[in-house]
């Protein structure tokens, strides 16, 4: 198989705001017509990295092209083959859907008619035809989410960066997005996607990129990423605090690695080596204790492990955590 | 397309979407006028009586000076939306399209000045109502109204660089309520400059707000027969002084927001 060119370079980038390095060295290489997924939690650098390669923000140290054209050089040129969707959706709310639509087509010097013409297209595209006369106001996250994307397939961009475009989005608009997403790189598009949801990059990216204090610290398919970690997870539930200590104490001689104790559910993870057996050997030995065991399994290592392993902290929260993290960063 | 072409292009885009802000959100234009309107009635009734100006009636003195104090509260809309702006995440996405870099300054100047034309248009109602009039040539008359809403245009470009500095329109509207309670009132818009004590008197004297009431009052013909010859040139000339103002704040203003324009970014 021939290379295929990449879309995205970024070598060294350092980005500083006063004393916060929000950028520490990132290194980036995406392939043309793959998705890669940013992944990292709150404050790694995932937005500071999108407005660096979508020319919004210069950085201090590094270089990075995009589609072959330096960000910061070439940055209006640029900006011509490269659509993008912010953390939050930058939709008018006094506009219709269609207006907004109308109105980037003509700030992307369509020309009138073509503007129209694709504002349509995309709205019946994503689902907002029946919406498209009415003033975002009116529209949920979800829609306003889609709009937006649509926004940044305007001028049918050569590269996309969607900055968490299901954050704060309600489980089941995380889905229908998930769909519009698939569809969309089933198409060839280049994709840069952020995202604090291990599952969503999982789910979507060809290549994961995990990032932490604006570094890459692992990269690779979810699978290699996994496979990094190694072993399996034991898991456990019990049914009271003082259990969960007694079992982390009894469990200590099977881990591989450090066991991690959810205070709130009484669940325990243990890595572990050995299959089937060091699941036996488990049960055996909290029945010596007489722990009682709610629920225990063995599984593979997701995502999360990954992430905990390499970081020491866990990724993502629940929503309304990450909504207040953000509000604060 | 030639760059400049370019701009008015994105301009009158951008502007058209702050127009049709306008239409959906009536609250807004109706509260912009509406506060004129009142500062119309209570200076007239309410301390019209106690402030006296010998030679003319105050109405005929205030209008003028409500004039300008009104276009220029009504400039700040332009520092107050583009911090609404940033905050939403709107000025990203305009920055991350191929457009002019001041496309977006000058349809937010360009809508806000079509703000305060219909809020000026309401006012000179109100205040032939309430018994001003105008006394000079229909001419000088527009040319009073124009360099009125020129001004406000002009400071508008100021108002745009704090706007994009600050967090939030709120931060925005304390800050340039300070900034613009001082210079509407420290000038010869409610009150004779020669009245005023030493320091506030000069201040005041030298105050561009001064300089555009002053041209209004002379080009509407509502100068005060009794009034003594004002003491500096900015006074003496009010109309070119205005119009030098103009020119230096836009020529000040203009490069220092298409700068911060540039850096600004949402948080
Ligand atoms: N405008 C800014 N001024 C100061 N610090 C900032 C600014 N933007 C981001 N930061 C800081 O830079 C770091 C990276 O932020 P960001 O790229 O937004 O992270 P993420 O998108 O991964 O949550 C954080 O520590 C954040 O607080
Ligand atoms: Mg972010």
């Amino acid at each position: 198989m021939a290379r295929m060119a990449d879309a995205i370079v970024a070598e060294g980038l350092v980005k500083r705001y006063g004393s916060v390095v929000a950028l520490d060295g990132l290194d980036l290489v995406v392939p043309e017509g793959t998705v890669m997924g940013l992944l990292g939690p709150n404050g790694a650098g995932k937005t500071t990295t999108v407005r660096v390669l979508t020319t919004l923000l210069e950085h201090d140290e590094g270089k990075a092209t995009v589609t072959g054209l330096d960000v910061v050089a070439d940055a209006k040129q640029l900006r011509r083959r490269i659509g993008l969707s912010g953390q939050y959706a930058a939709v008018d709310e006094n506009l219709t859907g269609f207006e907004n639509l109308d109105m980037v087509g003509r700030l992307y010097h369509l020309g009138k008619k073509n503007s129209r013409e694709r504002a349509r297209e995309l709205l019946e595209r994503f689902d907002l035809v029946e919406a498209a006369d009415r003033p975002v106001k009116g529209y949920s996250g979800g829609m306003r989410r889609r709009l937006d994307l649509a926004g940044a397939l305007v001028a049918k961009p050569a590269v996309l960066f969607l900055d968490e475009p299901t954050t704060g989005l309600d489980p089941r608009s995380r889905l229908g997005m998930w769909d519009v997403i698939s569809e969309l790189v089933a198409g060839g598009t280049t994709l840069l996607l952020t995202t604090q949801y291990l599952e969503e990059a999982d789910r979507l990216a060809d290549k994961i990129a995990v990032i932490d204090h604006g570094k890459v610290i692992a990269l690779g398919t979810a699978n290699e990423l996994k496979d990094q970690v190694g072993g399996e997870r034991l898991e456990l539930t019990v049914g009271s605090a003082q259990d969960a200590a007694s079992a982390k104490a009894v469990l200590t001689p099977l881990a591989i690695g450090d066991i991690t104790l959810d205070e709130r559910s009484h669940r325990l993870t243990v890595p572990v080596t050995g299959g089937a057996d060091v699941l036996v050997d488990g049960i055996r030995r909290l029945d010596a204790e007489s722990i009682k065991v709610l629920d225990i399994g063995l599984r593979r290592p997701t995502l999360d492990d990954v992430f905990l392993t390499l970081t020491g902290h866990a990724a993502g929260g629940n929503g309304a955590e990450e909504k207040q993290g953000e509000q604060e960063a | 397309m030639s760059a400049f072409v370019e701009a008015l292009g994105d301009g009158a885009v951008v502007a058209k979407r702050n127009l049709i802000k306008i239409k959906r959100v009536p609250d807004l234009i109706v509260f912009s006028t509406l506060s004129p309107i009142m500062f119309v009635l209570l200076f007239a009734y309410v301390f019209g009586g106690s402030i006296a100006i010998p030679g003319m009636d105050y109405r005929e003195f205030l209008m003028a000076g409500i004039f300008a104090q009104t276009v220029v509260f009504g400039s700040t809309i332009t520092g107050a939306g583009l911090a609404e702006d940033i905050q939403k995440g709107v000025i990203d996405r305009f920055r991350s399209l191929p457009m002019a870099r001041s496309a977006v300054l000058i349809g937010r100047t360009t809508s806000d000045l079509a703000n305060n034309v219909i809020v000026i248009v309401v006012m000179s109602v109100t205040g032939l109502i309430v018994g001003w009039r105008i006394h000079s040539s229909p001419l000088e008359a527009l040319a009073g109204f124009a360099l009125l809403l020129l001004f406000a245009y002009a400071v508008s470009w100021g108002m745009a660089i704090v706007g994009l500095m600050v967090r939030s329109p709120e931060v925005f509207n304390n800050a340039s309520f300070i900034a613009i309670f001082p210079l509407t009132f420290i000038a010869n818009t409610f009150v004779q400059e020669s009245t005023l004590p030493g320091p506030l008197k000069t201040f005041a004297e030298w105050n561009p707000v001064s300089a555009v009431t002053a041209a209004a009052r002379d080009l509407f013909g509502n100068t005060n027969p009794l009034a003594p010859p004002a003491d500096v040139w900015p006074l003496q000339h009010p109309v070119l002084m205005t119009l030098i103002w103009v020119v230096v704040f836009l020529l000040v203003f203009v490069p220092l927001a298409i700068r911060q324009y540039r850096k600004a970014v949402a948080r």
